[in-house]
């Protein structure tokens, strides 16, 4: 199989990588780019841990090819924080100590802030529905919930 | 109400408060380094063909197409390890990383590749050639000790089974006081049944991952998640039959652990690949590998037999319990047997543990191993007795609680413990009192943890402008260096954030024992008082040399050394800082270090209440609230104390409600996902209320208990209790998922 030239653009970042037609947007981020924040806990779509954006949608990257990346946009917890200045839901993790080990804390935030980006205000129920598809095993999520609806607030205090 | 105790500890001033972790930025914005994110020059892929049978002799491995495919630099089987003959605990570790005469089971490591790439890895595994005479196989803990059930080993029982039993049966345990068969008579009723749990895995996030290095000198170095990179430098060594100070192991960040990253799975097989091949090779387990070959803990099967007179008391309990723990030797049944019984003071008390092999993978540690089960089988038992009798199951277990002076059913008496102070407070907490609905139902359970001490070493340096470094040896997986910053700045007087703690390799420190017993905030945090106490001593020493005076007459008082007393001399106070600056004047660097293995762990209890909804058309049970009352001895961070509880709780959830290890006829794994190997999700939790009681450890100098194990062991009982109440039947099988709760709510009518 000869490999597929991809040109696209992340965080904001001009990029091209060369990959295997059938080689995912999570392996290419984290094995040709050195962008490792976004996981692998599963490889199936399962966890949540490899969230991106895709020209604004949340996505698995384990579900999308790196091929598709092709023009468009992609988002990844590294293009996060502008500089040195945290996004509100960074504080609000470290803050609220909504994570133990961290492994989840990448896709959730990725999550999170697709969440707050379409809803503003949502509910504990629409939060916890929102980011069912992104496991955490270690804070049996209270802490988190608190960190994303926390940081809406603020959000929306600021706007 | 606070029935914490008022006691004569220091005033705290940093200790108890809430402050960021020295990690956060790094995991917030996808810098911290895990086990996978690790990479280096000129790497291979390292990948491992598994056995496709529960049970098979290996006749043959040609593994002579895969070394002749271009990009394949190494391929390793069992024939490239050495024999371990002195010593079965680290012979069973290999056999397991890398199946010798037989594959025990769905998923056994059967032989390994390293290629310049993952798609030559994958391809090389295709080409390996293994003839395998499939033997008949058993999951089942109860049918593995049948006659006539196929054997796992030969001669591997030892001298506690009583001749005649299945080779299945590998050891008996047996604990207790008293004569069970005597209080049971003195019973208004009994209690007898058996429960059964399902095995369930510790479910990090994060796979299994390493990166190895090994020159023909007989030096490595490694870059691995784990929760003892010392045990991991100290199990290779044995394995490669190499000395510990060559080999340098470097834990990286670790992605949840709960236990199952205490052995080995990866790491002798990349050494291996990586000495064979010349090259760094770097492995990384899928999540099918993880569930199929790593962790799971024991499936369980549990007779219970418990008296009580009408009006509460205990006359007596008595429990039997079989433990798979998959394909060796080493189920926690004996701290199942331990612990069965442990939250209360029993005159007559006997537990009988077996140790069960199957064709399971080999179990590792989950969060206080073999407790959750025993607590599962008692606390369900305890509960029926209550309801029996229409008494209070909170006043039920007061009556009967362990206390200070208590001879525990394992035998040793309790110094202060907080068992009765959890209960007490769950009575008045609003929880307790709150209004339940049609199809809804309300559980406790008590549980109990040993904690653990172990051979720590903590080194405490102080920088030329006056801040801190601690180094410490044990892999942080749930904010313990911000808990061992807040003790170093609490006991040297300085703010927290003039300390940042490290987690150093192996090279750096003396031997530490694994992140594992809730140890960590004990142990580690004990060794840095120690070492900060030390640190102390060399900066009051250094003052007095300045100022002329003796050593004795200086004391140290809120980050500075200062003259003991108005005969010492007048002198104003010298700050850490100002000692620090001109230390190379007065003696050189500044330091403290201290290694131990400290005894005084305090145990641990808690009390959890649980309210859960069952919906008797699909058999679903939800859970609508939950409460958790646990004794910390002494709260460092408490958010991360919250934490502990809470994620304790949400697992314990998970394995009475939905998670199982679900095997077919043919003994293959068929839920080896996420998918179907379903953890609890946000949207099926509620928030967990924590609640923290401080009854200090006087094992240490804050009063630090562990925390991180108890916590799982009530939720499967108060979940069970809970749904037991809510459906109107007793729940003795766990998982409770819908198809089973439902059966039982038809069966019912
Ligand atoms: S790794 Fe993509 S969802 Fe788990
Ligand atoms: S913090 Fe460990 S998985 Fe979420």
């Amino acid at each position: 199989m000869t490999k597929v030239h991809v040109t696209t653009t992340i965080n904001g970042d001009p990029t091209e990588f060369l990959c295997e037609p059938d080689e995912t947007l999570l392996d290419v981020l984290r094995d040709r780019l050195g962008m490792t924040g976004s996981k692998e806990g599963c490889g199936t779509g399962d966890c949540g841990a490899c969230s991106v954006t895709l020209n604004g949608r949340l996505v698995c990257s384990c579900l999308v090819l790196g091929a598709e990346a092709e023009g468009q946009e992609i988002g990844t917890i590294e293009g996060m924080a502008q500089g040195e200045n945290l996004h509100v839901l960074q504080k609000k993790f470290i803050e609220h100590a909504a994570l133990q080990c961290g492994i989840c804390t990448p896709g959730l935030l990725v999550a999170a802030k697709s969440l707050l980006e379409k809803n503003p205000d949502p509910t504990e129920e629409e939060t916890r529905y929102w980011l069912a598809g992104n496991l955490c095993r270690c804070t049996g999520y209270d802490k988190i919930i608190r960190a994303v609806m926390d940081a809406a607030k603020e959000m929306r205090e600021a706007a | 109400m606070a029935l914490d105790s008022k006691s004569d500890l220091p005033q705290f001033k940093v200790v108890g408060t809430r402050p960021a972790r020295p990690d956060g930025i790094d995991k917030v914005t996808g810098r911290a380094r895990f086990g996978a994110d690790m990479s280096a020059p000129g790497m291979l892929t390292g990948l491992i063909l598994r056995s496709p049978h529960a049970h098979a002799r290996i006749v043959s491995i040609d593994t002579s197409k895969a070394e002749a495919l271009a990009g394949v630099h190494a391929v390793v089987t069992r024939k490239d390890f050495r024999e371990i003959t002195d010593d079965d605990f680290t012979a069973d570790i290999l056999d397991n990383c890398m199946a010798g005469a037989k594959a025990l089971y769905d998923g056994h490591a059967i032989a390994a590749v390293a290629a310049s790439s993952t798609k030559i890895a994958r391809e090389a595994l295709k080409l390996i050639d293994v003839t395998y005479e499939k033997l008949d196989h058993v999951t089942d803990v109860d049918e593995a000790i049948e006659d006539g059930a196929p054997v796992l080993h030969e001669g591997r029982s030892d001298e506690t089974v009583p001749a005649g039993m299945s080779p299945n049966v590998l050891s008996r345990y047996e604990f207790g006081h008293g004569d069970p068969e005597e209080g049971l008579k003195n019973a208004d009723h009994v209690v007898e049944r058996t429960y059964k749990t399902e095995a369930t895995h510790q479910g990090y996030i994060e796979p299994h991952a390493c990166l190895a290095q090994m020159g023909p000198d007989g030096q490595g170095d490694l870059w691995v998640c784990t929760q003892g990179h010392y045990m991991v430098r100290n199990t290779c060594a044995a394995i490669l039959g190499i000395e510990q100070g060559q080999l340098r192991v470097t834990a990286s960040e670790i992605g949840g652990g709960f236990g199952g990253k205490t052995t080995l799975f990866l790491e002798p097989v990349a050494l291996m690949l990586a000495k064979k091949s010349g090259r760094p090779v770097k492995m990384v387990m899928t999540r099918s590998e993880v569930l199929r070959a790593t962790g799971p803990t024991a499936s369980t099967s549990i007779d219970v037999k418990i008296g009580m007179t009408k009006d509460g008391k205990i006359t007596a309990g008595f429990a039997e319990m079989r433990y798979q723990g998959g394909a060796y030797p080493g189920s926690p049944v004996e701290f199942g047997a331990m612990s069965a019984f442990a939250p209360y003071d029993l005159e007559h008390v006997k537990t009988i543990g077996w140790d069960i092999v199957t064709n399971r993978p080999k179990a590792a540690a989950y969060r206080a191993p073999g407790a959750p089960m025993a607590a599962f089988a008692v606390e369900s038992a305890i509960d029926e007795l209550a309801r029996h009798f229409g008494l209070d199951p909170l006043e039920v277990r007061l009556k009967n609680a362990a206390r200070e002076g208590t001879k525990a059913s394992y035998g040793p008496t309790y110094p202060a413990i907080g068992l009765e102070a959890t209960l007490r407070t769950a009575k008045d907490h609003p929880h307790w009192s709150a209004p339940l609905g049609e199809n809804q139902g309300r559980g406790v359970a008590c549980g109990f943890w040993f904690n653990f001490g172990g051979d720590t070493c903590v080194t405490l340096n102080i920088t030329p402008d006056g801040t801190v470094t601690v180094s410490e040896g044990n892999p942080d997986i749930g904010g313990s260096r911000a808990s061992m910053s807040m003790m170093a700045a609490e006991e040297l007087g300085i703010p927290y954030e003039k300390v940042r703690t490290i987690v150093a390799d192996t090279g750096s420190l003396g031997q530490n024992e694994v992140t594992d017993g809730s140890r960590v905030t004990f142990a580690v945090g004990l060794a840095t008082i120690e070492a900060a106490r030390a640190a102390k001593r060399e900066m009051c020493k250094r003052a007095a040399m300045i100022w002329g005076i003796d050593e004795e007459a200086v004391e140290w008082v809120d980050g500075a050394a200062q003259p003991a007393g108005p005969n010492a001399g007048k002198f104003p106070p010298m700050t850490l800082a100002e000692i620090a600056e001109t230390a190379s004047n007065t003696g050189g660097p500044i330091a403290g270090h201290h290694e131990a293995n400290p005894e005084g762990a305090g145990v641990s209890f808690a009390t959890h209440m649980c309210d859960v909804e069952v919906d008797p058309d699909t058999g679903a049970a939800k859970i609508l609230r939950y409460t958790v009352f646990q004794d910390a001895g002494k709260a460092i961070h408490p958010a991360y104390v919250e934490g502990q509880f809470q994620g304790g709780a949400a697992q314990g959830i998970g394995w009475a409600l939905n998670e199982e290890y679900i095997y077919g006829d043919d003994g293959i794994l068929q839920n080896a996902g996420f998918l179907d190997y379903r953890v609890p999700v946000a949207s099926d939790l509620p928030m967990i209320d924590a609640v923290i009681l401080e009854i200090p450890n006087p094992g240490h100098p804050y009063g630090v208990r562990g925390v991180g194990e108890t916590s799982i062991v009530p939720p499967l009982a108060a979940v069970a209790n809970a749904v037991s109440a809510a459906a109107g039947v007793r729940m003795t099988d766990l998982p409770m998922s819908p198809p089973k709760l439902l059966a039982a709510l038809h069966a019912k009518g």
